[in-house]
C-alpha cells in the first residue's frame, strides 16, 4: 500500500464549487466536516486525474457493466400484468410520518411566478 | 481441543442434522454460545468512547435475530421428523451483510440514516438460502452503506474487529460478514463484493469469499451502491460450503433485470475433480502497485508485499505440481486504472442512488418541524448519513457534472472497456493466453491495524487494487486462504476467471485446499477463539 502522507492539495474543488455541491445534495454541512470533505475530494480528484494520461479514442466503445448482455442470457421481459402489492401497509408503516395512509411532509418551497 | 458444533464446516453440519447427529437447534445454541463469548458490547449510532476491552472482542454483528433463527431452527428439526428434505443447507446458521433487506429484521446499511428501518420484505439470494434451509443468526456490520474497505466507517460502534488479532481490521465492507464466519458465529455468511467487498476481507480474516459475475446472482433487496458493479456473494470456511451457497444464490430473478438468464451448474459437482490440464495464469500487473505518489501525483511502482508473493508463487508451484499449465507473464495493462476509473463510476452511481433517502418515506428523519421540504432534506440527509456517503455524493455529483469535469464520466467509461479487455485476451480460447484462470494475490499487505489507514479516502481505496478490476469487467473472483504472514495475519490468493467460470474457480480453490490440508497453519485457530 502507499504510505500515509499528504502533499498540497490540488484545489480544483474551491469552497464556491464545494457549496453549489453541497446544495445541489441537499446536504446540511458543519463547517469542520465542509473542509475535511473538500480536502478529500481534492485528493480523489488527482487520483482521478491519472485517467486524463490514457488515450481513449471515440472508437473505443462505452462500457455500462462489465458483462455483454446477449440474446442467450438477457431476460425476457415480465408481462405487464397488475399485481396487488401484498405488503403495502409494512411499507407505509416504514414512513416517518403519516395521516390516514396519506405520507405527511412539511410545506413544498415554492416561487410565486411573475 | 473440545469441539464445537459451531466450527464444523456447513456441508458437515448438514450431514450430521440430516443424519440425526444433531438438532438444528443444539448447533443454533452452539452458534449463540461462540456469539456471546466473542461479541463484546453491542455495536451502537450513538457517540462511541472505546475502551481497551474493545479490542479483544469481535462486534460483527449489529443485529442478532434470536427469536427468528430459533423458529427456524425448530422448523427444519420439525422437517426431519417428518420426513422430510429439510434443504441442502439444513440449519446452516447462516450471518447476512446488513446491507440486505430480510422481512422483520432491522436493515440498516450500517447508516443512522435507516436505523430504523425494518424490511417489509427479503432479498431474493437471502430467500433463496432460507428455502435451502439456512438459519439467519443475524445481521452483520459493514462500512456505512459498504462505503469501505476496513470496517471503520460504520455508523454502528465498536468497528469489527479482525478475529485473528481484534486490533486489526477485518477488511471491508463485507467485514462483519467475514469475522462472524472465522470467529464460528456463523458457519456462512452472503456479502456483497463492488471493488472487492468480499474478497479483500476475506483474505483478511482467513476465509473463502466468492464474488460471482456480474448477473449471476439476483440484486434485488440489496441496497444499492454502485449497480453496475455490486455482487452478492458468498463467504464461508472452505470451497466446498462456498459451492453450496452459489448452488442456492446464483440464477435468474424476474425481479432484477439484470440478473442473467444462464444455466446454473451444480458447482459440488467436479470440485474434487483437480487442475490436470487446467491452464492458470501469472500476471507481472498484479504483482505490483501503482498509484499516484501523495506528493507529487506522479505515477510510482511498488511491488505487493513479499511474503504474499511468495504465498502466490508458492501456490503455482503447487497447481504444477498437480498438473495445472502455468502461463507466466500474462499482461494486463490496465490494471491500475481500476482504482481512478472506480473512484468515477461508483461515485457517480452511488450518488445516484443514494437521492432516495430524504426522511419522508422510510428511515432517519429529522425530528424538529422545518419551514419546508427542503430544509427537510438537507437536515435529515446532513445528520443521517455519515463522512463516506457524503463523499461518494459530492464526488459523483462533481464528476459527472458537465461545468466542471467534462468527459470525465465518460472516459472513465471508455477506460473501463480497456479493462475489460484485458481479461477478454487472457481467456480468449483463440488468442496467445488461452486462461482457464488467472491466479493473483487478493490484497496488496495483510489487514492493517484499526486506525492506520481510515480517514484518508484515497489511502484506503488502494486497498482494493487487485479485486476491483474484476468488477469492472464483470468477471468472477474467489479468494482462498494461503497461509500466514509474519505478524501472524491471514493471506489470500485469489483466481479470477472468464464471465460465469465459477465452476472452474471452485474447482482450483478445493484442490488448493486438498494439496495443502496437511500443513501446520491450516491448524492455527483465530486469535479470539483460543482464548476461550
Amino acid at each position: 500500500m502507499p504510505t500515509k502522507a499528504k502533499g498540497k492539495a490540488e484545489q480544483a474543488i474551491t469552497v464556491e464549487i464545494f457549496n453549489h455541491l453541497v446544495d445541489l445534495a441537499a446536504l446540511e454541512m458543519p463547517s469542520e466536516e465542509g473542509e475535511y470533505l473538500r480536502k478529500e475530494l481534492n485528493e480523489q480528484l488527482r487520483a482521478i486525474r491519472e485517467l486524463e494520461a490514457i488515450e481513449v479514442s471515440e472508437d473505443i466503445p462505452i462500457t455500462s457493466h462489465g458483462v455483454p448482455y446477449s440474446a442467450a442470457i438477457m431476460p425476457s421481459l415480465r408481462e405487464d400484468i397488475i399485481e396487488i402489492c401484498p405488503e403495502a401497509d409494512d411499507i407505509l408503516e416504514q414512513a416517518p410520518e403519516v395521516e390516514e395512509r396519506y405520507i405527511v411532509v412539511p410545506d413544498i418551497p415554492s416561487e410565486a411566478l411573475e | 481441543m473440545t469441539e464445537h458444533l459451531c466450527d464444523l464446516p456447513a456441508h458437515e453440519q448438514v450431514r450430521r442434522i440430516k443424519g440425526g447427529e444433531i438438532s438444528a437447534v443444539e448447533l443454533l445454541k452452539s452458534t449463540l454460545e461462540r456469539v456471546d463469548a466473542v461479541e463484546g458490547r453491542q455495536a451502537r449510532t450513538e457517540s462511541y468512547t472505546p475502551n481497551p476491552t474493545d479490542l479483544e472482542k469481535v462486534h460483527a454483528f449489529i443485529t442478532v435475530t434470536r427469536e427468528r433463527a430459533q423458529a427456524q431452527a425448530e422448523s427444519i428439526d420439525q422437517k426431519i421428523a417428518a420426513g422430510e428434505d429439510p434443504g441442502p443447507l439444513a440449519g446452516v446458521p447462516l450471518a447476512v451483510k446488513d446491507i440486505f433487506c430480510v422481512k422483520d429484521t432491522p436493515s440498516t446499511a450500517g447508516s443512522k440514516i435507516l436505523e430504523n428501518f425494518i424490511s417489509p420484505y427479503s432479498a431474493t439470494p437471502v430467500k433463496h438460502l432460507e428455502e435451502a434451509g439456512a438459519v439467519v443468526v443475524g445481521k452483520v456490520n459493514l462500512d456505512e452503506f459498504t462505503f469501505g474497505s476496513s470496517n471503520e466507517s460504520s455508523a454502528f460502534l465498536p468497528p469489527v474487529g479482525n478475529p485473528w488479532d481484534p486490533t486489526y481490521v477485518p477488511g471491508g465492507s463485507s467485514g462483519g460478514s467475514t469475522a462472524a464466519v472465522a470467529a464460528g458465529e456463523a458457519a456462512i455468511s452472503l456479502g456483497t463484493d463492488t471493488a472487492g467487498s468480499i474478497r479483500q476481507p476475506a483474505a483478511f480474516c482467513g476465509v473463502v469469499g466468492m464474488k460471482p459475475t456480474y448477473g449471476r446472482v439476483s440484486r434485488y433487496g440489496l441496497i444499492a451502491f454502485a449497480s453496475s458493479l455490486d455482487c452478492p456473494g458468498p463467504v464461508a470456511r472452505n470451497v466446498t460450503d462456498t459451492a453450496l451457497m452459489m448452488n442456492a444464490i446464483a440464477g435468474p430473478d424476474p425481479r432484477d433485470a439484470t440478473a442473467a438468464n444462464a444455466p446454473v451448474p451444480d458447482y459440488c459437482k467436479g470440485l474434487t475433480e483437480g487442475v490436470k490440464g487446467l491452464r492458470i495464469g501469472l500476471s507481472p500487473d498484479y504483482f505490483k502497485l501503482k498509484y499516484p505518489d501523495p506528493e507529487t501525483g506522479e505515477l510510482i511502482e511498488q511491488p505487493i508485499s513479499p511474503e504474499i508473493e511468495s504465498a502466490v508463487l508458492a501456490a503455482a508451484q503447487t497447481f504444477a505440481e498437480m498438473g495445472a499449465e502455468i502461463i507466466e507473464e500474462v499482461p494486463m495493462p490496465n490494471t491500475h486504472h481500476g482504482i481512478p476509473v472506480y473512484f468515477v463510476i461508483s461515485r457517480v452511481e452511488a450518488a445516484s442512488n443514494l437521492h432516495r433517502y430524504d426522511g419522508v418515506k422510510y428511515g432517519y428523519r429529522f425530528p424538529d418541524e422545518e419551514e419546508n421540504l427542503r430544509e427537510l432534506y438537507k437536515k435529515t440527509r446532513g445528520r443521517g448519513f455519515g463522512i463516506q456517503p457524503k463523499l461518494r455524493i459530492l464526488m459523483g455529483m462533481y464528476v459527472s457534472a458537465e461545468q466542471y469535469e467534462k468527459g470525465h464520466y465518460e472516459r472513465a467509461l471508455r477506460v473501463r472497456t480497456l479493462i475489460r479487455d484485458d481479461f477478454e485476451r487472457a481467456f480468449d480460447p483463440g488468442g496467445s493466453y488461452k486462461l482457464d484462470c488467472l491466479l493473483t494475490a487478493t490484497t496488496p499487505t495483510t489487514a492493517f491495524k484499526l486506525g492506520a489507514v481510515y480517514g484518508d479516502s484515497v489511502l484506503m481505496q488502494y486497498a482494493d487494487l487487485l479485486t476491483v478490476p474484476a468488477n469492472h469487467a464483470g468477471v468472477p473472483g474467489l479468494s482462498i486462504p494461503a497461509g500466514f504472514g509474519e505478524n501472524g495475519l491471514p493471506i489470500g490468493i485469489q483466481f479470477l476467471g472468464p464471465d460465469f467460470s465459477e465452476a472452474t474457480l471452485l474447482r482450483a480453490g478445493r484442490s488448493y485446499e486438498m494439496a495443502t490440508e496437511g500443513e501446520a497453519w491450516r491448524a492455527l485457530q483465530p486469535k479470539v477463539i483460543g482464548a476461550l
